[in-house]
């Protein structure tokens, strides 16, 4: 299965030809140190005296706490500190951003800390720090807490009864229409589209409408959340910890802590993924307060058990989707309501759920309406393209059943209807040059999807769309004194950002690639930088290291103006080298980067490219995937046959690393739609927090996956990038559902389709024929 | 309770280290011999960050005590290259981009070299069910089965 890769543009493969890194498959800056066992990630890092920090979590759904007692704990011999809601100030209910997805500061204190109740199993209520593992599990042991069971709720639809417990007393849904007079776990209610609904189903020959339901599912990053804390007797911290934003931990820590922002500096780690996972903060705030307490260094890794329990899933979801076509194939009307849980504080990823639902089609009337439901169980974070995954999968298993009615071919009813440029959204904006229909012309053309299927087997299509992000980043370009640069960005690099950005820049300064050493800076290195989500980090510090780049260029064109003593405008930068135009000489031909780094000192002083830009510009990515799968009758399970993943990437600057996120997010799909799930008991306890039970996929379980790398340039970006790591984990749900109703004729309208389910539906099947 | 003596050739030395009797060999390994190449990604078997190969067997240190070491040779990811020159499947890693994030990779390559050393000609059916006590998260595995399917491509050739 060769990986083929569509150029859409000739004028941009020409241009191409004169690229001597972009587009290429350079071996990453930082393989040898991940291959090696030598890359520093969060549990690597050991400092002298450092102590062992621990959690005590909640083993309730919902209580009040009534009393903490750590007199007993604390008489243990080993243990340096305790921290409990005595040791954290109350917050004002502040939102800021983090990712895509707000969050409440009122919450976040509360999240890391609990103080009046605790809202979910796995809620930390108290930490120790101890000499060593083996005390602090002991000190944890002898904490005695009294709690008030309280009735908890963890069904989405349940929660908006009027009847369901308070998970917080005192909250008003944001957005309602009358204005909420009483308190609900309804959080907010958001709506988006445009034009007239019930007008455009009027107008449709054919109305197929379905209620779904998904299960929240967790990322899965294989790295557990861990940080080593530091606070000297005078106030200044260290922090060193696994985050895709160091800067946005940096805020919060001290926000939390009452700190000054500049006293804490944060190092990010090596990370072990993350997928929107560690853009928010658990242990780094309680790890600073043990340690500002204790005046040691304190370790704080999460077990996988603590990972499922306590970090951010994804949210499960209950929806209706409604649309409607006329008999040519042209969808006259949609419309969604999405019911998502935020977890036991709000903040759901339903605004950008409701927002990318009907993005991939061009509708006169649509309406998405979302609510943002609290639940007890751990509150939400962002998974790659937040939302977006859930929504889609039921608006694109409504359009396959549509295309069914019509007897249209699947790809040719969303030519029909596609996106284009110029098409307004149903969340407001109008698109630019986007590349939807060149993914689906891609993947109708495929050898994949001409390719016969066998009796049994079936073939599922969904496109998907994700609208991807730009924002704060500050880069800087040292110039060492032989001509060779530090390129220092503020963007943790998850998945090969340092090979991307890297190229750029020896693209844009015409030297070696190895003669570039991307790193990722500390808080006090660089201005701010916003986190790596939302797919920015190729797109918006690659824009701000392009132009760090060509800011270090026209200062070589000075000095190498300076010393032939010529107007800078005479000067032109050429692979790597000035060189004084129409050939008027100078004391030398040329004056490479080497020279002029040499004589920086007799010129003017260090060489140091920098921007420093808020990034506007992220265009959205779209993918159409194609997927065969054969279900065993007898076990129920779905086998996976042959994967196609087709997506605009802008301009690939490293197909591989592109590739990879289509692979990785497809995969990740693969798991959402046939095997990942929170499994709880009537008490409201996790029954499968452990890799064995939540079962991701492994290697065994999925086909190699093809990939078409389609390029529909974004002129906002000087390469044409198109933020890549969302969209990919869109379609996956909606194609295998798609797929698995084409080989059984079943539908299905809830996920995952794990065995069970799919036995049991069999046997509905059959039962009522 | 006094402390286990352990006495063991780890990458060709030869190490010898005190033990709790609860600690496990991957405790040990990261936290003492301050070897953090191997990763705790569960602590219970299911995911491979902590693939080492003892006596010539492809286990996870955080199944093992470390007082049952006693004796052993033990591989583990900073002993698999050679001084400078990096593995076979090191380097395939590297070519085909078969980590994201690299957090997994100490423990498929010991895996894939376990598999290797004993079936230099795996088919791709037995690369997957071979490599399916480790988990990745990021790749969709496809870029790590054909890394491993070439290396033992090239080392037969």
């Amino acid at each position: 299965m060769a990986i083929v890769t569509k150029r859409v543009s000739d004028e941009r493969e020409a241009e191409e030809q004169n690229f001597n890194w972009v587009g290429t498959r350079a071996v990453r800056p930082d393989g040898v140190d991940k291959v090696t066992g030598r890359a520093k990630f969060g549990a690597d890092l050991h400092l002298p005296n450092m102590l062992v920090g621990k959690m005590l979590r909640s083993p309730h759904a919902h209580a009040r706490i009534l009393s903490i007692d750590i007199s007993s704990a604390e008489k243990l011999p080993g243990v340096k500190a305790i921290v409990t809601r005595e040791d954290f100030s109350d917050l004002a209910s502040e939102f800021v951003p983090a990712g895509e997805m707000m969050v409440n500061y009122r919450d976040i204190t509360r999240n890391v800390m609990a103080r009046e109740k605790v809202l979910y199993e796995g809620h930390a209520l108290a930490a120790v720090a101890a000499v060593n593992a083996i005390v602090a599990r002991e000190a944890l042991a002898l904490i005695q807490v009294d709690y008030e069971v309280l009735p908890h709720v963890l069904d989405v639809v349940e929660a908006m009864k009027p009847e369901a417990v308070l998970i917080q007393e005192d909250l008003l849904t944001d957005g309602a229409d009358p204005p909420a007079d009483k308190p609900s776990n309804i959080a907010k209610r958001v709506e988006f589209g445009h034009g007239d609904i019930e007008t455009g189903f009027a107008k449709a020959d054919v109305i197929v409408e379905r209620e779904f339901n998904t299960r929240p599912v967790h990322q899965g990053y294989i790295e557990p959340h861990a940080c080593v804390a530091s606070v000297s007797e005078d106030g200044q911290a260290e922090l060193w910890c696994s985050t895709q934003g160091h800067y946005v931990v940096r805020g919060h820590c001290a926000r939390i802590l009452g700190m000054d922002v500049a006293k804490l500096r944060v190092t990010a780690s090596e990370i072990g993924g993350g997928f929107g996972g560690k853009t928010v903060v658990y242990l780094e705030p309680v790890a600073l307060a043990l340690s500002r307490k204790a005046c040691q260094p304190v370790k704080m890794v999460m077990t996988r058990e603590e990972v499922f329990k306590a970090s951010g899933p994804a949210s499960g979801a209950n929806m209706r989707v409604k649309i409607g076509a006329t008999r040519d194939g042209r969808i006259t009307a949609g419309e969604a309501i999405l019911h998502y849980q935020a977890g036991a504080f709000q903040g759901s990823p339903v605004p950008p759920g409701a927002q990318c639902a009907f993005a991939p089609y061009d509708l006169e009337h649509v309406r998405a309406v979302g609510f943002d439901v609290l639940v007890n169980r751990p509150k939400v974070a962002a998974y790659r393209a937040p939302g977006a995954p859930i929504s889609e999968y039921a608006v694109e298993s409504v359009v396959d059943e549509v295309a069914k009615k019509l007897n249209i071919d699947p790809i040719e009813f969303r030519l029909k209807n596609a996106s284009r440029e110029g098409t307004k959204a149903s969340h407001g904006p109008k698109f630019g040059p986007i590349g939807l229909v060149e993914t689906l012309e891609a993947a109708q053309a495929h050898d994949h999807y001409q390719s016969p299927l066998q009796p049994g087997q079936g073939r599922g299509v969904a496109s998907g769309y994700w609208f991807n992000i730009g924002g704060q980043s500050s880069v800087t370009l040292n110039t060492s004194e032989d001509g060779t640069v530090a390129l220092v960005v503020g963007t943790p690099d998850i998945g090969g950002s340092r090979a991307s950005l890297g190229m750029m820049v020896a693209e844009e300064l015409g030297v070696e690639l190895d003669k570039v050493r991307p790193m990722i800076g500390d808080t006090s290195s660089l201005g701010y930088n916003f986190l790596t989500g939302g797919s920015r980090t190729t797109f918006a510090t690659g824009k701000v290291a392009v132009d760090a780049a060509r800011d270090l260029v026209s200062q070589l064109r000075e000095r190498a103006a300076k010393i032939w003593d010529v107007p800078v405008g005479d000067i032109l930068w050429h692979n790597g080298e000035a060189l004084q135009k129409n050939g008027r000489g100078g004391p030398t031909e040329t004056l490479s980067f080497r020279d002029l780094a040499e004589s920086m000192g007799k010129t003017g002083g260090p060489l140091v490219g920098q921007a420093s830009e808020n990034v506007q510009g992220a265009a959205p990515s779209f993918g159409t995937h194609v997927v065969d799968v054969d279900v065993d009758r007898e076990t129920g399970r779905v086998e996976i046959l042959r994967y196609t993943v087709v997506q605009d990437a802008g301009k690939a600057i490293h197909p591989s690393y592109v590739e990879g996120q289509y692979q990785g997010g497809a995969v990740q799909g693969i798991g959402w739609a046939l095997n990942e799930e929170y499994i709880y008991d009537s008490e409201g306890r996790l029954e499968n927090a452990g890799f064995l039970d939540y079962r991701m996929p492994v290697c065994s379980d999925v086909p190699m996956i093809d990939t078409v790398i389609v390029e529909v340039p974004n002129p906002a970006h000087p390469y044409g990038v198109k933020g890549v790591g969302e969209t990919p984990i869109v379609p996956p749900l909606a194609a295998i559902s798609n797929a698995v109703a084409n080989a059984l004729g079943i539908r299905f309208s809830e996920l995952p389709m794990s065995p069970p389910r799919v036995l049991a539906a069999i046997a509905a099947a059959s039962s009522s024929k | 309770m006094s402390k286990v003596h352990v006495s063991t050739i780890i990458n060709d030395d030869t190490v010898e280290f005190l033990c709790e009797s609860e600690q496990t060999l991957l405790d040990v390994l990261r936290d003492d011999l301050r070897l953090t190449g191997s990763k705790e990604g569960c602590a219970s078997g299911d995911c491979g960050a902590c693939s080492v190969i003892m006596d010539g067997r492809l286990v996870c240190a955080c199944l093992l005590l470390a007082a049952e070491a006693e004796g052993s040779t033990i591989e583990t990811i900073e002993g698999m290259a050679n001084g400078s020159d990096l593995h076979p499947l090191q380097q395939q890693f590297l070519d085909h981009a078969a980590l994201q994030c690299g957090v997994c990779t100490p423990g498929f390559l010991i895996a894939a070299k376990a598999l290797l050393d004993r079936n230099p000609d795996p088919t791709e059916t037995e690369v997957r069910y071979w490599l399916a006590g480790n988990l990745c998260r990021c790749t969709g595995y496809d870029k790590i089965v054909r890394a491993v399917l070439d290396t033992a491509a090239e080392t037969r050739n």
